[in-house]
């Protein structure tokens, strides 16, 4: 198992590396450049020429990459050019706020999506079933922004319940219940989608499984539904659902850009958005690799964690 | 389970129940901005969203007046400009101290233009300084006493002082530069009427009153900027009362908040020019005539009404109204009349031309570029020019209009927002600025008389004469119609009620100093 982890660790190395070149390259081939972002009105050729060689950014490209390779090993991920600030600060600092939010969102659609999955299958065209079936159709095609905006208006707005955006409050915040106040419109808003994709996926697997041969026996055999469904079928659907919400973690990560946008939540995602906007290449650098390093890693746990569930993967 | 679910009851019940924060505390301001601030390093920034927050941080040697774009006393309480218009002298006001308790005086000041222009300053590394080229024509600074600052120029530059009121030109504490280094941007130190006292990245900057300011203290208690991006949102933290002070509002948000008893909508045309950039090198554009057939074509106050909303104001020529001292308010707008147009292209023989649009996506300043395009191509359609739009995101953009337009299309959307009637003329309209000479005129528009006129202006350090010099040139650039003069944005923000003292300035700038809050 250690070995197996270990592995894959370090098949990450190449992936990570692969992607840093890719970035790079794309950074460099759209057009623009820093220098003109900042200046705006005033980039005339000689202020942008100026500002780019006390960017650094006059050198070659390939001795740029290597120059960020060379700092990245040794720990330093640059400076940001627009944020005037180290990017290993900027980057995790806004990674910490959008674990806080995916993970919020993961948990949520992990629970009410296998809830509903189960109460789905378990009366499959009953009422629940139907039920679910038509909430899931919706879920799965509701854009979150604007769902996002419903919720602010309605309880932030109208009922005046929870903020409408930020993480904290700003005058006498802090603190678990305030992060809680915050968390809520945004998680919820974020796990819509990925609920009603584990709902779907787990009524599937739980029917596929309902229907073999083995939970006719544990029937047969007296065993109480109660058991039947959580002992035996649930557990064994679990392990074709367990690679799905490793899926949808790494979707969950990549919604959380509209949502961080939506919520003003200080995410990662934001920062990109704004990094790449402004074409400041280290921050897009640092943040591209820091999520990517984490959808891999979610991946990992996932695979993981079906290793356990399912012992014929050991 | 259902003890699961009832914890989970309790904590929900829990949280909705505390209602307190919708209300912000009395006396502290807190002011939706619309971007995160990039550094409280004035030297280095670029964007009004930083000067927001600077501009109650710091003072320079002058400010403008409020209301206007004319200079006044600020840290310097009088100055002399030489005969030649070379040698700036500036008188600094008695004991003022920076926030971290260090002394300002002329070794400070000197200090701060050495650390932006001086290569070889020990603190030049702290920059990069982007729009150190304001002072470019600043050959040295000198400090002959504690209270005496002295400007030697190289050559005469009458927007000097305009540039001194500009935030690049803040005076920062030396201390605090050298005690942060690079750091600086995020441990500011300044005179002005607010100190510094926290930045949580991405949540908020919170200023707290500065008890000893020279020109009065501040009556709020403190003010915290909160960057929300998204403007959806901003309206929905001003309705839900999380923020006390809106920029920048959608156009359709403002009737909601006009209508509204809890807000005050507050209007300020500032110096901002929105207009298109024609190709008066090649194509039909050439022709004059044709030019002047774009202006009459458009109709602007269409544009201004329903594309913009009512945020904007017809221009009439290069120089925004803003700048009242150097507006030549006689100066109308082209009228629109399709008629007219429409005989101007046929005596040039250019009817049925058929014309490449640069438009953009959206940009600094650039209002509704997309939509505006869209208006354009339709008025334009109407007199017979079959104008094809090619749309672009403004970094691309930029990298294709600021190279000039020779070759590549015939009219490109453009917006200025400047501090001094010199700036946008001088860098857009001068045969010396033509794009491979480094400046701006990506039309290659050529007047020799408007290159005198533009000259003669930056010299000539007496006000009323560089207005009238000003004057005659806005005559002349708006019958050549080297642009088709389009509109001036009007700045807007929403404030609660309980918001008193709040005024916009012509500048953009946000001044906190005189406000109050219930």
């Amino acid at each position: 198992m250690w070995i197996y982890i270990g592995k894959r660790l370090i098949a990450t190395v190449p992936i990570l590396l692969g992607l840093s070149v890719i970035v790079f390259g794309m950074m460099a081939l759209i057009p623009g450049d820093p220098a003109t972002a900042i200046l705006g009105s005033y980039a005339t050729p000689e202020n942008v020429e100026r500002l780019n060689s006390q960017l650094g950014l006059d050198k070659p490209l390939v001795e740029q990459y290597f120059i960020w390779l060379g700092n990245l090993l040794q720990g330093d991920m640059g400076r940001s050019y627009a944020l005037n600030r180290p990017v290993a600060d900027e980057v995790f600092e806004r990674f910490g706020a959008t674990l806080v939010l995916a993970g919020a969102s993961l948990i949520l659609c992990s629970i009410f999506g296998l809830i509903a999955g189960i109460a789905a299958a378990v009366r499959q065209f009953g009422w629940t079933d139907r039920i679910v079936t038509f909430l899931v159709l919706i879920g799965i095609s509701t854009p979150s922004f604007w769902l996002g905006l419903l919720l602010i208006m309605l309880f932030a707005v109208e009922l005046q319940w929870l903020p409408a955006s930020g993480m904290f409050a700003i005058y006498g915040g802090g603190g678990p219940l305030d992060l809680l106040r915050h968390l809520a419109m945004p998680a919820v808003t974020l796990a819509v989608v990925a609920t009603a994709v584990i709902a779907r996926l787990t009524r599937a697997a739980m029917l596929e499984v309902l229907r073999q041969d083995y939970i006719r026996t544990a029937r047969a055999k007296g065993v109480s539904e109660r058991r039947v469904i959580y002992r035996h079928a649930f557990k064994a659907a679990l392990v074709s659902v367990i690679p799905v919400i490793g899926i949808q973690a790494g979707f969950v990560l990549g919604g959380a850009v509209y949502i961080e946008t939506v919520f003003q939540w200080p995410g990662i995602g934001r920062m990109l958005v704004n990094a790449i906007s402004t074409r400041d290449l280290l921050l897009v650098q640092g943040g591209v690799l820091v999520v990517a390093a984490s959808y891999v890693f979610f991946n990992l746990i996932a695979d993981v964690a079906q290793t356990i569930v399912d012992p014929r993967l050991r | 389970m259902k003890r699961l679910l009832a914890a989970a009851f309790a904590a929900l019940s829990l949280m909705f129940s505390q209602t307190a924060f919708s209300q912000t505390p009395p006396n502290v301001l807190v002011v939706g901005q619309i971007a995160e601030p990039k550094s409280m390093d004035p030297a280095t920034v670029t964007a009004v969203n930083d000067f927001r927050i600077l501009m109650n941080l710091y003072d320079g040697l002058v400010r403008y007046k409020s209301g206007t774009l004319e200079v006044e006393p600020a840290l310097a309480t009088e100055w002399e400009i030489s005969e030649d218009g070379k040698t700036y002298t500036f008188k600094l006001r008695d004991g003022i101290k920076f926030h971290d308790g260090a002394a300002l005086d002329a070794e400070a000041v000197k200090f701060n233009f050495d650390r932006m222009l001086d290569e070889n300053n020990p603190y030049h590394d702290t920059g990069p300084f982007p729009l150190s080229f304001f002072f470019s024509a600043v050959d040295s600074v000198e400090a002959p006493d504690a209270q005496t600052v002295v400007f030697n120029l190289k050559e005469p530059y009458a927007p000097f002082l305009s540039n001194l009121a500009y935030p690049t030109g803040l005076i920062v504490s030396p201390e605090a530069v050298k005690k942060h280094g690079k750091e600086f941007g995020r441990h500011p130190s300044g005179t002005g009427p607010f100190k510094f006292a926290e930045w949580e990245s991405n949540s908020k900057v919170v200023v707290e009153a500065n008890a000893d300011y020279w020109d009065g203290a501040p009556s709020l208690q403190a003010v915290v900027f909160r960057p929300i991006t998204d403007a959806n949102t901003r309206v929905a933290e001003m309705l839900s009362g999380g923020i006390d002070v809106m920029v920048e509002v959608p156009p359709d948000n403002l009737a909601t908040f006009a209508s509204d008893a809890n807000s005050k909508v507050y209007e300020q045309a500032g110096p901002h020019l929105w207009f298109l950039i024609l190709n008066a090198k090649e194509g039909p554009m050439a022709d004059k005539r044709v030019r002047q057939a774009v202006n009459y074509a458009i109709d602007k106050k269409a544009l201004v009404d329903n594309v913009l909303q009512g945020t904007a104001e017809v221009a009439a020529g290069p120089t925004p109204p803003a700048f009242a001292w150097a507006y030549n308010d006689k100066l109308q707008p082209y009228p629109h009349d399709p008629d007219k147009a429409k005989a101007l292209l046929k005596d040039a023989g250019a009817d049925g031309a058929e014309l490449t649009f640069y438009v953009t996506e959206g940009g600094s300043g650039m209002l509704d570029p997309v939509a505006m395009g869209a208006a354009i191509q339709a008025d334009l359609a109407k007199v017979g020019l079959d104008a094809k739009i090619e749309t672009y995101e403004w970094n691309t953009f930029l990298g294709k209009v600021n190279p000039g337009l020779e070759g590549k299309a015939d009219m490109a959307e453009m917006a200025w927002m400047t501090n001094d009637p010199d700036t946008l003329p001088y860098l857009a309209l001068r045969t010396g600025a033509f794009p491979d000479e480094g400046g701006f005129n990506s039309g290659y528009y050529s007047n020799p008389e408007v290159d005198k006129l533009l000259e003669e202006a930056r010299r000539e350090t007496d006000q009323a004469k560089r207005a009238v010099l000003y004057k005659k040139m806005q005559e002349i650039v708006r019958d050549d119609a080297p642009w088709a003069f389009i509109a001036n944005w009007k700045q807007n923000a929403v404030t609660s009620a309980r918001v008193e003292g709040f005024e916009l300035q012509p500048s953009f700038f946000l001044l906190l100093h005189d406000v109050k809050k219930n």
